[in-house]
């Protein structure tokens, strides 16, 4: 043990040195200087700011974007349908298992419909299948237009869409079924698998020659998120599914797996998402470009450490735990740097939250990746663990995370680029509206009802005059009141879905007619 | 930072340092373990029953990881002494678990030794416990008229049971329950223990395997 820490202890030093190394090399060669002027870069010479308020009105043309949107728009349009599809599958999934918690007797009659299965395909429905490509599709409409040139190799990306939806369908007939790797968040069969890393492969390359094709001088950090994160999840992807490990060695990289799908993919996803969109639509470059900087490198520091977290009080090193405990807290600090930046720019121009019904949905899910960061940073201590560790608390916190934060980042990303991508607008505005109060006032109910019943049921559990059944008990009305969120919640992606039908189904006669007559 | 290739170099180098932390610094650590004395690998039919645990995903409402009693009553309740890492030398995939809506499994072979209880709990758990709200498994069962000389057949209070017939056991319920009762660790905790001993206090905290000795 101490031959251990003391060689830890050493690594770490000398990586604290190679690091402050290039810290000054990038100073001394103005890699990390950033200053107010770079945050322009998400607006064009000459460009009419401000992009609030169209979604029921026709966009107004802007020969620069649009062709660089008329490339993109196809792949985008085809990765956010099938995102859309595997939404409405999961989130029904997702509801069936969590009415099977409180009417355990209801479909019990085939394995397909046990509750384990239906809570996993329920995850990775919506893990892999809806925010993957939900945030893919806001990759591939960004980076081109923050690189002020056309996304290369559009129909390789499509022919990648096509392969990553194999590989989502084929993952969730093999858990219905029974076929999994059996780890949470890893339960798609690793020969499934190669589909999906075939299909992020055909996401990846197209991204990085647009990259390199890039036409402006400032990656915009946006881009720092972005393309991190399609270099950070293909290396958890490959390394975690590899069939080789077991015992509690398969604990740590299943967690280091799964909280990095978090921190270093869906997390980026969605802070690069809006990053972008918030200035865009309010028209005024963010508040404070310099602290994006500690919001990116932060968030890479600690974010990626902190997986272990998830086994406190388990089998596996106490060094390892106490690491990802620290590691946790420092999450603060990345945080609120994106919070100055994204919270007080929106917080200056209030207007624009009636305005555009897009930002609504982004500046929400900005301000819950706050509350969601800080929640898991206290989450993380051990005293505060001890309590919320086991119980429905975890899966609350995972929801303010993946849902409140990302997935509504995502709906108002989807509403921002469908009437620039089609040139249409939503035939019924206000079902937008409906959509935004359906999942805000469902997933508050789900979350209060998660996070009051999981402490009780943590404190029943760590009484020990009280027999485990109370732990039971005590949960149950809470875990009705989180179904009764989860159907508002899932209402609300009926009514997202049927907005984007409306989008689709509307004539062309129509849209063209709106166009001209402007 | 206008550059990509120090981006990506940077950010492919932050993430092998995560990876080195988290993934092989503490595989090397657990690897170095020897396992237990009184850890078996499993048989044949209880190896079975683990895949029939991971694939109907028992282990997103039951735990494989006792805790100390420094932090939770955990042995009082009967789950049995802290595990530590190489109590799981045979265990692929790992089944250590998040959430405990059921109690924890990793000693409940010790716990409840017993076949019919486990047969009969698995077919109908109201059967037992009438405020469980763990998902029945009739279809690991099925309904003979006549229960063959081979064949388990499933102790049922009279609300539970079929009209007429008998429930008998599927392979893959007896592989389960097999499983099940294999489940057992209690024996002492392995001198070169390794968990986390985070919570532990007192004068017992200066030796790290302290803690390990009380089950």
């Amino acid at each position: 043990m101490p031959v251990t820490l003391g060689l830890l202890l050493a690594l770490s030093f000398v990586v604290s040195l190679l690091a402050l190394a290039f810290l000054i090399w990038a100073i001394a060669n103005r890699q990390i200087t950033i200053d107010q002027h770079d945050a322009e870069t998400v607006f064009e010479a000459g460009e009419v700011r401000g992009d609030a308020g169209e979604e029921a009105h026709p966009h107004r043309f802007d020969p620069v974007q649009a062709g660089i949107d008329q490339i993109s728009a196809r792949p985008v349009l085809v990765l956010i349908a099938a995102a859309t599809f595997w939404l409405v599958a999961g989130s029904v999934f997702g509801l069936i298992a969590s009415l099977k918690l409180h009417w355990p007797d209801w479909l019990d009659f085939a394995a397909p419909l046990t509750f384990g299965r239906m809570r996993t395909l329920h995850l990775n429905l919506v893990i892999y299948g809806w925010l993957s490509q939900a945030g893919v599709a806001s990759v591939m409409w960004i980076i081109p237009r923050i690189f002020h040139t056309p996304s290369r190799r559009p129909q390789l990306i499509i022919w990648g869409a096509l392969l990553w939806n194999i590989g989502v369908t084929l993952g969730a007939v093999a858990i219905a079924r029974g076929w999994t790797d059996g780890e949470e968040w890893l339960e798609i069969p690793w020969q499934v698998d190669i589909f999906l890393a075939a299909g992020g492969a055909c996401f990846i390359a197209p991204l990085i020659q647009t990259t390199r094709a890039r036409q402006v001088h400032h990656i915009y950090v946006s881009g720092w998120y972005f393309l991190a994160a399609i270099l950070w999840f293909p290396v958890l992807f490959v390394v975690a599914n590899l069939p080789l490990y077991g015992g509690a060695q398969e604990a740590t990289i299943n967690w280091w797996f799964a909280h990095n799908v978090l921190g270093l993919w869906l997390t980026p996803l969605g802070v690069g998402a809006a990053y972008y969109f918030i200035p865009k639509i309010i028209g005024k470059p963010i508040y404070s470009y310099a602290v994006s900087l500690l919001g990116f490198w932060g968030l890479a520091l600690f974010y990626s450490q902190v997986g272990i977290h998830h086994l406190i009080g388990g089998p596996v090193p106490t060094w390892l735990v106490t690491l990802s405990v620290v590691h946790s807290v420092m999450m603060f600090i990345p945080v609120i740097a994106v919070a100055i930046n994204q919270h007080v720019t929106v917080a200056m121009n209030l207007w624009a939250l009636r305005e555009s019904i897009p930002l609504r949905f982004i500046s929400f899910g900005a301000v819950m990746y706050t509350l969601a960061s800080f929640q898991g940073s206290i989450e993380a201590l051990r005293s505060v663990n001890t309590i919320t560790h086991f119980t429905q608390y975890t899966v609350g916190h995972a929801h303010l995370g993946a849902y409140a934060f990302v997935s509504l980042v995502m709906f108002g990303a989807i509403y921002q680029i469908l009437p620039r991508a089609t040139g249409r607008v939503f035939p019924w505005p206000g079902l937008l509206k409906l959509h935004f109060w359906l999942v805000v006032i469902g997933f508050a109910i789900y979350f209060l009802a998660l996070s009051i019943g999981g402490v009780l049921q943590g404190l029943a559990m760590l009484d020990a005059t009280r027999p485990f059944r109370d732990s039971v008990e005590v949960v149950l009305p809470y875990l009705q009141a989180r179904s009764v969120g989860g159907t508002l919640m899932t209402l609300g992606h009926l009514v997202f879905a049927l907005n984007l039908l409306g989008l689709a189904f509307m004539t062309r006669d129509e849209s063209a007619s709106t166009v001209a007559a402007e | 930072m206008n550059r990509y290739l120090p981006l990506s170099i940077l950010a492919l180098a932050i993430l092998a340092f995560a990876t080195l932390m988290l993934v092989i610094a503490p595989g090397i650590q657990i690897d170095a373990r020897n396992v237990p004395e009184g850890l078996r690998n499993y048989t044949q039919a209880e190896q079975n029953g683990r895949d029939v645990y991971v694939a109907m995903g028992c282990v997103y409402c039951h735990s494989q990881q006792p805790r100390s009693p420094d932090q939770a009553p955990d042995g009082e309740r009967g789950w049995g002494r802290p595990s530590v890492a190489s109590d799981y030398a045979f265990d692929a995939p790992h089944q250590l678990g998040t959430m405990r809506t059921g109690p924890d499994l990793l000693n409940v072979g010790a716990r409840l030794p017993s076949e019919g209880w486990h047969l009969t709990h698995l077919y109908q758990p109201r059967a037992i416990f009438d405020w469980s709200i763990m998902p029945a498994y009739p279809f690991l069962f099925e309904r003979k008229d006549r229960a063959a000389p081979s064949d388990t057949v499933v102790t049922l209070p009279p609300a539970y049971a079929p009209e007429s017939g008998v429930i008998v056991a599927r392979r893959d319920a007896l592989d389960l329950v097999a499983y099940l009762r294999a489940l057992d660790r209690t024996y002492p905790s392995p001198t070169d223990a390794l968990r986390d001993d985070g919570y532990a206090s007192g004068p017992a905290a200066e030796d790290p395997n302290a803690s390990e000795g009380d089950s």
